[in-house]
C-alpha cells in the first residue's frame, strides 16, 4: 500500500498547483454532471468559465459583474481566513453580512430624506459595527464559556434571516411601497447611495475597498507580529500561551474582525447592487466565502484570485441558467465539488507519498 | 389568544414526531464523534436523505422503501466525507462544510421536479392495550414505525457504547487513536464504519422529515436541522439518553412555536420562528456553564486526523 511521509516544508509549487488542479477537475466532473442533466457539457463549461470573460455579447456586462460579485466574497473571505488560520471557525458570516446591511440601512433610512455628506460614511461605519456586534455573540460565548463558535455563529444566521424578514415586512418597509415587502431603495437616496465609481459598470466603492484590504491583510499577516501570533495560535495553542499571548483575546479578535468585514460587505451590497433591504437580500455570499478562503489557501493574494474565480462561476452560472436552462443549484454543486478536490489535494502538499512493498 | 385550543396530548404526540429526525441524525453523529471524527456535514446528509427518500417514496408508493433509500443516500454521501478525511487526511471542519454545501446543491438539483407533490402515507402502529390508555396512549403509543425505531436505537446505542466490547473499541479509537492503533485496532476501518452509520442515520432523519414530518419536498427544507442535531450531541455530553431528552425539549419548543403561530398569538411570526435557534444557543451556553462542563465526555481525539506512524 502507500505510506505517508510528512514534508518538512510545505511544497510551494504543489500549494499553488492545488487550486488550479481542483478547478480543472471540477470542470471535468461538472461536465459529466451536466451530461447527465441533459445539457451539452462543453457548451455549459464554456459558458461558465469562458463566455463571461471573452464572449463579445456578454463580456461588457459580465466583466464588471465579476468584480461586483467578487467584492463581497473577497471581503468576507479575508476576514474568515484570519480566523481559520487560528482554528477559529466563524461560519456565520452570512448572518453578520445581513446584520451589517440591516444596521447600516436602518441608520440611513431613519434620516431619510435628509441630505448630508456625513450620512454615507456614518452608514458604512454602522454597517461594520452591525456585523461586528453580531459576531461578538459567538466571540463572547466562546471566550467566556467555551461555547462552540461554529454552532453559535451558524444558528445566528437563521436568527438574522428572521430579523431580515422582520425588517423587510415591518420596521424598514417602504411606507410608499404600496404594501410590497422591502425597504426604500437606497440608490434613490443620494446621501446613502453606494453609487458606481466608474460610470456604466456598476463598480462601486466596495470593489475598491476589497482590493485595498487584500493589500492591508497581506501586510498584516506577513509583515506584522499579529499575523505570526494568529498562525501560532492555530498551529500550537500551547506555544501561543507560553509565548505570553492571550488566546482569548486573539479568538475574540479573529471572530469580530471577520464579523466586521462581513458587515462591511453587507452594507456595501445593500446600498449598492442590491439597493434595498428585502427578504431575499442574502444570496449565500457568507457561505461561498468559506470556499473562497480555502481556495485562496488562506492567503490574501490567493483569496483575491479565488474570489474572482468564484464570482466567475456565479456570473457564468447565471448565464447557463438563462441560456441553457440549467438549475441554479448546479453551481452550488460545482462549488461543493471544488472544495472537496481542494481539501483532498492538501494531502500532496503536506505529505510525500511512497509506495510500500507488499508484505 | 385561547390556549385551551391546544390539546396537550396531541401536542406531546406531535412533539415526538417533530423531534424524531433530530433524534435519528444526532444519534448517528454521536457514534461518529465517539469514534473521534467531527462530521459537520449532517445538514448535507439529511437533505440528501430527505430528497432521495421523497423521490423513491413517491415513485414506489411506499414510504418505507423511501426511508431505506434515504438511509442509503445518506450513507453514500458520508462515504465521500470518510474518504476525504480518512484517506486524503483533509481538515474535518472544512470537509464537513463542503459536504453540507455539496449536499444542499445536489438535493436541490434532484428534487426540482418533485416540488409540490404529496408523499405516500405512512401508517401509524397503535400498540395494543397501551395505546388505549387515555392521554398517555395518544402521546406515546400511536406512532409510526420510525418513531419506535428511533426510541429503540437510543437504547441500542447506549447498550453498544457502554456494555459491549465493540463499543469500547469504538470509544478507545475516539479517545486516543495512536494508543488504539498500537493495540492493534484498525482506526481507519472503525472510523469508516462509524461515519457510514452516521450518514445512514442522518439520511433516515432527512427521509422522515420529507416523508412524514412535513410531508413534502421543498428546497432547503432541513432549515438547519442538521446543525441543531450537532448542537444536541454537544448538549447531551455525548450520552444517548440525554440526547433524547434534549431532542424532545427542542421539539417541544418548535411545536409550541408552531401552535402559537397557528392559533394566531399576538407575537410576530418572525420572532416565533427564531425561538428554536435561540433555544439551541441558550442550551449550549447553559451546558457549557454548568458544573458538568459541556465537553466532559467529548472524545479526546475529536476532529484530529489520524496519520499512521510506522
Amino acid at each position: 500500500m502507500f505510506k505517508l511521509i510528512p514534508r518538512e516544508n510545505v511544497s510551494p509549487v504543489l500549494s499553488l498547483l492545488g487550486p488550479l488542479f481542483s478547478v480543472g477537475l471540477t470542470m471535468i466532473v461538472g461536465g459529466i454532471l451536466f451530461y447527465f442533466l441533459g445539457v451539452d457539457p462543453f457548451a455549459a463549461i464554456k459558458m461558465i468559465f469562458w463566455d463571461p470573460l471573452m464572449s463579445e455579447t456578454f463580456s461588457t456586462y459580465s466583466i464588471p459583474q465579476i468584480f461586483i460579485k467578487g467584492a463581497p466574497l473577497i471581503l468576507i473571505a479575508l476576514g474568515l481566513s484570519v480566523g481559520f488560520k487560528a482554528n477559529v471557525w466563524n461560519i456565520g458570516a452570512e448572518g453578520q453580512y445581513i446584520m451589517g446591511a440591516i444596521f447600516g440601512a436602518s441608520f440611513a433610512l431613519s434620516l431619510y430624506p435628509l441630505e448630508s455628506i456625513v450620512i454615507f460614511p456614518a452608514m458604512i461605519l454602522i454597517g461594520v459595527i452591525g456585523g461586528c456586534l453580531w459576531s461578538m455573540i459567538p466571540a463572547f460565548l466562546k471566550v467566556k464559556f467555551q461555547v462552540n463558535e461554529i454552532l453559535v455563529s451558524l444558528m445566528l444566521v437563521y436568527v438574522a434571516e428572521q430579523i431580515l424578514a422582520l425588517a423587510s415586512l415591518g420596521f424598514l418597509r417602504n411606507p410608499d411601497g404600496a404594501g410590497f415587502p422591502g425597504s426604500r431603495n437606497l440608490n434613490q437616496y443620494t446621501s446613502a447611495s453606494n453609487a458606481e465609481i466608474i460610470a456604466g459598470t456598476g463598480i462601486h466603492l466596495g470593489v475598491l475597498l476589497s482590493l485595498l484590504l487584500v493589500i492591508f491583510f497581506y501586510v498584516l499577516l506577513f509583515r506584522h507580529s499579529l499575523g505570526f501570533k494568529i498562525k501560532l495560535l492555530g498551529n500550537s495553542p500551547k506555544a501561543s500561551g507560553f509565548s505570553g499571548d492571550n488566546p482569548n483575546k486573539l479568538i475574540f479578535l479573529c471572530l469580530t474582525l471577520s464579523g466586521s468585514l462581513a458587515g462591511l460587505a453587507g452594507i456595501m451590497e445593500v446600498a449598492g447592487p442590491a439597493g434595498q433591504i428585502n427578504i431575499d437580500f442574502n444570496v449565500g455570499y457568507g457561505f461561498t466565502a468559506i470556499i473562497v478562503a480555502f481556495l485562496g489557501r488562506l492567503n490574501p493574494i490567493g483569496i483575491f484570485f479565488a474570489g474572482i474565480v468564484m464570482a466567475l462561476t456565479y456570473v457564468g452560472g447565471e448565464l447557463t441558467q438563462f441560456m441553457l436552462n440549467l438549475p441554479a443549484a448546479a453551481i452550488q454543486v460545482f462549488q461543493g465539488m471544488l472544495l472537496f478536490f481542494l481539501l483532498s489535494f492538501d494531502l500532496f502538499v503536506h505529505y510525500k507519498i511512497k509506495l510500500k512493498g507488499n508484505k | 389568544m385561547d390556549l385551551s385550543e391546544i390539546n396537550f396530548a396531541v401536542l406531546v404526540a406531535s412533539l415526538i414526531v417533530a423531534s424524531t429526525p433530530l433524534v435519528l441524525a444526532a444519534l448517528g453523529e454521536l457514534i461518529v464523534e465517539k469514534s473521534g471524527v467531527l462530521n459537520l456535514g449532517v445538514e448535507g446528509m439529511m437533505i440528501i436523505g430527505a430528497v432521495t427518500g421523497f423521490i423513491v417514496g413517491v415513485e414506489t408508493g411506499s414510504a418505507y422503501i423511501g426511508m431505506m433509500a434515504a438511509a442509503m443516500a445518506g450513507a453514500l454521501l458520508s462515504l465521500l466525507f470518510a474518504f476525504i478525511i480518512l484517506i486524503m487526511q483533509a481538515n474535518q471542519v472544512a470537509s464537513g462544510l463542503a459536504l453540507t454545501i455539496f449536499g444542499l446543491g445536489i438535493a436541490a438539483l434532484m428534487g426540482h421536479p418533485y416540488t409540490g407533490i404529496k408523499s405516500p402515507q405512512i401508517s401509524t402502529i397503535s400498540i395494543p392495550i397501551l395505546s388505549e390508555i387515555p392521554v398517555l396512549g395518544t402521546m406515546f403509543f400511536q406512532h409510526d414505525l420510525i418513531v419506535y425505531l428511533s426510541l429503540i436505537s437510543v437504547l441500542v446505542i447506549w447498550y453498544f457504547l457502554n456494555r459491549m466490547r465493540a463499543g469500547l473499541i469504538l470509544r478507545s479509537v475516539g479517545e486516543d487513536h495512536d494508543v488504539a492503533h498500537s493495540l492493534g485496532y484498525r482506526v481507519v476501518t472503525i472510523r469508516f464504519l462509524a461515519i457510514t452509520f452516521g450518514g445512514a442515520m442522518a439520511g433516515v432523519g432527512g427521509g422522515y422529515l420529507s416523508l412524514v414530518r412535513v410531508p413534502q419536498w421543498t428546497e432547503g427544507m432541513t432549515a438547519g436541522a442538521g446543525w441543531i442535531a450537532l448542537a444536541l450531541v454537544v448538549f447531551s455530553g455525548w450520552r444517548p439518553f440525554r440526547l433524547l431528552i434534549g431532542a424532545y425539549i427542542f421539539g417541544g419548543i418548535t411545536i409550541l412555536q408552531l401552535n402559537l403561530q397557528a392559533i394566531g398569538v399576538n407575537i410576530n411570526i418572525a420572532l416565533l420562528s427564531m425561538a428554536p435557534y435561540l433555544a439551541t444557543i441558550l442550551a449550549l451556553v447553559v451546558i457549557s456553564m454548568s458544573r458538568f462542563r459541556g465537553n466532559r465526555g467529548a472524545p479526546g481525539c475529536l476532529g484530529r486526523s489520524f496519520v499512521k506512524i510506522t
